[in-house]
């Protein structure tokens, strides 16, 4: 999938992934895609309610090997 | 816009978190957050940190390497030992420091009010806390978490 932006947060733990998230987003124009990784096994339903309450949309999510991969895109 | 207001009455290591990261987070979905420090809670405004420590005397649910007996627990030391030890432990699992936390929070226009109340009862100086907070009492406090739609007593 294409993306504009990567964020690598593995090894960071709750909340530093979604905060880092925010701040990616933030310098991001509207309509582009930010892939996030992490490692954190809970940043899997802190991503899916981070992006449902922010309205930004989480376009796929995936996982190898205890790293999850996810395409947001800016609201 | 929605708001959460918390309560931070705990000044230990473990008991610092919650309302760190609950504000922290809350900030980045876009709630407007107050955090009103009271008693203890006043710790976690301080301009140096360190003086944050957990204990494991009369806190049987934190996990240790090798268990030990309470009296051992009491002896002088070991406050400083598992302080070290859980912040080490932190450090290894990747979580923020109460430094990056608290600093997250103000960057996020977090809005940090420290009890004037406990404040004159502990005989702290405003130069103890960190810059950028406000002072204020219980009405203060309510006021904003009455029109809150999350309110926390930590």
């Amino acid at each position: 999938m294409n993306f504009d932006k990567e964020l690598d947060v593995k090894g960071l733990s709750c909340p530093l992934p979604i905060l880092k998230t925010k701040k990616s987003l933030a310098d991001m124009p509207s309509g582009q895609v930010l892939k996030i990784i992490t490692t954190d096994k809970g940043s899997v339903l802190d991503m899916q309610a981070f992006a449902h309450q922010t309205e930004n949309s989480l376009l796929s999510f995936s996982e190898e090997n205890g790293t999850y991969i996810f395409y947001m895109q800016k609201k | 816009m929605k708001k959460m207001a918390l309560i931070a009455s705990k000044g230990t290591l473990d008991m610092a978190y919650p309302p760190f990261i609950l504000a922290s987070t809350a900030a980045a979905l876009g709630y407007q957050v107050q955090i009103f420090f009271t008693f203890y809670g006043l710790q976690l405004l301080r301009r140096d940190l360190s003086g944050v420590k957990i204990s494991p005397l009369a806190n049987p649910a934190m996990p240790m390497p090798v268990s030990m007996p309470v009296l051992l627990q009491a002896m002088p030391g070991m406050e400083t030992m598992a302080t070290a030890m859980m912040k080490d432990k932190l450090k290894k699992k990747g979580v923020a420091s109460l430094e990056e936390l608290r600093a997250l929070c103000l960057e996020a226009e977090v809005k940090l009010i420290a009890c004037q109340m406990t404040v004159d009862l502990f005989d702290f100086e405003r130069s103890d806390f960190i810059d950028n907070i406000e002072y204020g009492g219980a009405a203060s406090f309510l006021e904003f978490a009455g029109s809150a739609d999350i309110n926390l007593f930590i």
